[in-house]
């Protein structure tokens, strides 16, 4: 068997995989019910979130604290106009109003390297939640604000359909000439504008389309939390638990951030009912442990055991 | 009128000498070792319930707790960086990925640190009263423990400062904040002297908490708000500039006692906003290259 046929065939089993993955989310509503819903709705939120984090700075470097700010502008849409507009235009309107806010903020602050734009970031988070607050309190007299109420169910499919979009495009992206400008801008932005690549339009298209995904998964999610407030909406546990997920998972690959949202996830749910008072110490630790000792991630990591089993294979026959 | 001036401007000055002393931390964790360090907040904490613990159960003197909570805390920063960041510095290829790994990994110590003082010490907001009378300041009063506060920021910056500018093992750590592989290739030894800096940083939280406490009531979750008011003082004065985040500090605490005077709802949106303006003007800070 030559090469090529080999390399067709295992990319023939892969869609297969994916596919009957699929297939099994789509129908799972109707033949699990309770629990097994609501924990796949925070393991896709935390998956859309993490995916979305990755399609950007993964292959820039650059490192964002905003993914918080997006998807909490994305929960205030809902709030604001989910009882007026058909949801499906809420969804839509979050997301684009993420968008907008991603072009300004990309634009305005893409020239900062390194970790300045990670805490500017991070301090546009806090900005738009002490502002809001103040404006929630003197305005309009209230603190929070309530949602419209949708069944798991219908909340579930929307987060998946979000899902299936981002993958989508991730994967175009990825294998795109746009994904290949982004890399090279990942290994040396000056040597990217020499051989002619738009960097800061590249850069600021991908961090709103990125943007996009999060702030449209903030408009369905709000729908579940029923009643928020600016502290609830922009909690920067958003921002920081996208970044550590696909540190554990491995940004190097388009599941290992899959993997790594889906496990943590899992993780904090259990650890939230069964070990509260020490969630956050075991939690903290994993992430401690995961960043010292899984450089590449989970995935990475997983590969180099598998390909060091390989080898020894190939040396005994 | 001049009044309500002098009683802006102390009050800013009192709570500026705090938030310097806090900043000047942080500067010299992320100015020389390169760990942006979100947990810093939990180090003023733990100075904070060290404080509180010594003088309800025992009876210190709070000021004297400063000697006692200091060099422990010095002292765990110090091992912190010698076992977690010495190998998260081995396993990074370059500067901007160590500088993005440390701060996560500061972001799990958080949740660690924070897990094990409420484990300890509960999540309930506990104060206690020291030196809490009066003092005529131009017309206006102040309370003596503030004063104090102030006093002793200073004077613990300004002996930091003369050490750093005099000896030298200040010298070395001037030389390290300037390029740690040339300080290195003049006989400098690098992780020491990195180690020591995020140690001393350790310490300058470790008396910050202190002096809190004494004007302030603490709880185990009060960490973050003092990690973003260093973060944003730090930028303010320039990101490694120790000076700077020292004049940044009072700067910041000025303001804020303005913005508080005018309408108090508003303190910590103007803080963002003066920091999120800042990136965007000047990165470099007010005293910034």
């Amino acid at each position: 068997m030559d090469i090529t046929t080999l390399k067709s065939k295992k990319s023939l089993i892969w869609w297969t995989v994916i596919f009957t993955i699929f297939i099994l989310l789509i129908f799972l509503p109707f033949y699990t019910q309770g629990y097994a819903v609501v924990l796949l709705i925070s393991i896709l939120v935390y998956v859309i979130l993490t995916l979305s984090w990755v399609m950007f700075s993964g292959s820039t470097g650059y490192m964002s604290l905003a993914p918080a700010a997006f998807f909490g502008v994305g929960i205030y849409t809902s709030a604001l106009i989910g009882k007026v507009f058909p949801f499906p235009i809420t969804v839509l309107v979050g997301g684009m109003a993420s968008f907008i806010l991603a072009i300004l903020v990309g634009a305005l602050t893409l020239r900062l390297k390194g970790i300045y734009f990670a805490i500017f970031t991070f301090g546009l988070v806090m900005l738009i939640a002490y502002s809001l607050l103040f404006f929630e309190i003197q305005v309009t007299g209230t603190r929070g604000r309530f949602v419209i109420v949708m069944d798991y169910n219908t909340i579930y499919f929307y987060m998946l359909g979000i899902f299936m979009l981002l993958l989508l495009t991730t994967y175009l992206i990825k294998n795109s000439k746009y994904g290949l400008a982004l890399r090279s801008i990942g290994q040396e932005e000056d040597a990217a504008a020499h051989t002619g690549v738009n960097v800061v339009g590249v850069k600021v298209m991908t961090f709103a389309i990125s943007a996009f995904f999060m702030g449209a998964v903030g408009s369905v999610m709000a729908t579940k939390l029923t009643y928020i407030d600016p502290f609830i909406a922009f909690s920067t546990t958003y921002s920081f638990m996208p970044v550590a997920m696909a540190i554990f998972g491995g940004t190097g690959s388009l599941y290992g951030p899959i993997i790594g949202a889906a496990i943590l996830t899992y993780l904090e749910e259990i650890l939230i009912t069964k070990f509260a008072e020490v969630y956050m110490l075991i939690f903290g630790a994993i992430l401690v442990a995961a960043i010292l000792y899984l450089p590449d991630g989970l995935v990475g990591f997983i590969q180099k055991i598998w390909r060091r089993l390989m080898e020894r294979n190939h040396v005994d026959t | 009128m001049i009044t309500t001036f002098l009683d802006i401007v102390i009050s800013g000055l009192l709570m500026g000498g705090i938030y310097a002393l806090i900043a000047v931390g942080l500067s010299l964790q992320y100015g020389v070792a390169r760990v942006l360090n979100i947990s810093h907040g939990e180090f003023i904490m733990i100075g904070a319930f060290g404080t509180y613990i010594l003088y309800k159960t025992a009876g210190v003197n709070p000021i004297l707790t400063l000697a006692i909570c200091g060099p422990v805390l010095f002292l765990i920063g110090f091992f912190l960086y010698k076992t977690l960041f010495k190998i998260l510095l081995a396993f990074s290829d370059s500067a901007e990925i160590f500088e993005g790994k440390s701060l996560l990994a500061s972001f799990g110590l958080l949740f660690i640190i924070q897990n094990i003082a409420i484990l300890i010490w509960g999540a309930d907001i506990k104060s206690y009263s020291f030196l809490n009378i009066g003092v005529d300041l131009g017309g206006a009063l102040f309370p003596a423990n503030r004063m104090v506060t102030l006093l002793f920021a200073v004077v613990i910056s300004m002996t930091f400062y003369l050490f750093l500018a005099f000896t030298r093992m200040g010298k070395a750590i001037r030389a390290a904040a300037q390029n740690p592989r040339i300080a290195g290739l003049m006989g400098v030894n690098i992780n020491q002297v990195l180690a020591l800096c995020f140690g001393f940083g350790a310490l300058m939280a470790s008396f910050a908490g202190g002096l809190l406490s004494m004007c302030y009531p603490i709880t185990t979750t009060m960490g973050m708000e003092y990690t973003v008011i260093a973060i944003i003082v730090v930028v303010l004065g320039g990101l490694d500039s120790i000076v700077g985040s020292f004049i940044g500090g009072f700067l910041l605490g000025i303001v804020g006692s303005i913005v508080t005077y005018i309408e108090p709802g508003l303190a910590l949106v103007a803080y963002y906003a003066i920091f999120i303006i800042l990136l965007l003007v000047r990165p470099t800070g007010i005293l910034g290259k």
